[in-house]
């Protein structure tokens, strides 16, 4: 019965350790709502230090004060928008890691499409292109003198 | 190659008109590829990743109001810089290691006297910097201490030093990020704030 216990608290502790439990040194908002969306949005966010990471990741110094201002733009009821735009206004498209679909991203956004609608298209142009005339256009029926020929040929088989 | 197939007798091989254009593809779609990785290629090896363009270029300084550091009289507002006429702005920290190799061409832009230089003390304890300005000495016209360095992110500011150019108007002209160099001053900055001046 001890032992399950002690099993038990383990497990739990575990649990609480874990995932979205984890005690980080910042402070987090109160609110589980606030505070999961402003979790979110530091997923979404480019660290302008490491530049590879995103500001959940980061231990930089400038990560961390940018998390705190999430957390106080998400507070102060700014909606997802809001603090993207916030950050964008100071440190250009660059912190964004998923990039607006606007005219300057467009090559970015649909770029790939064009090149395989591209690409589709003049495969099924250049196989159309080889099959085509073969199998439109019917053999050209045997001239007169032709199947002459071919019936002398096939009448003086010697077998 | 239409009109090449209407002149051929019917029977000829139609492979026979297509093949130069499908030869064509073969030479236009490897050299297609060839400039695409040409490009992507540039773009990769050269530019330095690490400097990433100012959002704030040709919009108006932040507001901002920030108190001096110990001993000095005066912090330094939005409307100081305003009312300086064509200025820079630099971000330093006495934490900053590369603040120390371009403060003596602070120090010498300083002397020159033709306009002022801001301060921002980022994310500095303000006695730490007192300290490092009286060892190296101060070349700066008011300085503000940033302590939390909220007014630095506003600035879009992510690494010290940075040195940005004010025009007349509050705006912010151009922003250099690192060391700056007598060579970036002669060739990039003063040519623009001689302009800026005209």
């Amino acid at each position: 019965m001890r032992a399950a216990l002690l099993v038990a608290t383990v497990l739990l502790l575990t649990l609480l350790g874990s995932g979205a439990w984890a005690f980080s040194a910042d402070d987090a908002l109160d609110d589980p709502v606030l505070e999961a969306r402003a979790l979110k949005l530091h997923d979404e966010l480019r660290c302008p230090v490491c530049q590879g990471q995103a500001i959940s990741d980061s231990n930089a110094e400038l990560a961390r004060d940018l998390r705190r201002i999430v957390r106080e733009r998400v507070a102060a009821g700014d909606s997802d928008d809001a603090v993207f735009d916030y950050l964008s206004d100071r440190y250009g498209d660059f912190i964004l890691l998923r990039p607006r679909v606007k005219p300057t991203n467009y090559v970015l956004w649909f770029g790939p499409a064009l090149v395989f609608i591209v690409g589709v298209g003049g495969l099924w142009m250049f196989v159309r292109r080889r099959r085509g005339p073969a199998a439109e256009s019917a053999p050209t029926p045997l001239s007169e003198a032709e199947r002459k020929e071919l019936e002398s040929l096939s009448r003086d088989d010697p077998q | 190659m239409t009109q090449q197939n209407d002149e051929t007798p019917p029977g000829a091989a139609p492979g026979q008109s297509a093949a130069p254009r499908r030869r064509l593809i073969f030479i236009l779609a490897p050299a297609a590829f060839a400039v695409l990785a040409a490009v992507l290629a540039w773009q990769l090896l050269t530019g330095s990743p690490d400097k990433i363009p100012s959002a704030l270029i040709d919009k108006s300084i932040p507001e901002f109001d920030l108190p001096p550091i110990p001993g000095w009289d005066k912090g330094l507002s939005s409307a100081d810089i305003r009312e300086g006429g064509v200025s820079i702005v630099n971000v330093f920290a006495s934490w900053c290691g590369p603040c120390r190799i371009e403060h003596p061409l602070l120090m010498d832009i300083a002397a020159e006297d033709i306009l002022p230089v801001w301060g921002l003390n980022y994310k500095d304890q303000p006695a730490d910097a007192a300290r490092w300005l009286g060892e190296l000495g101060d070349p700066y016209t008011q300085i503000g201490s940033d302590l939390s360095g909220r007014v630095g992110i506003d600035w879009g500011v992510y690494g010290v030093p940075e040195t940005f150019v004010i025009d007349a108007g509050g705006r912010i002209v151009y922003k250099h990020i690192g060391v700056l160099t007598r060579i970036d001053w002669d060739e990039k900055i003063m040519p623009l704030i001689n302009d800026l001046k005209n």
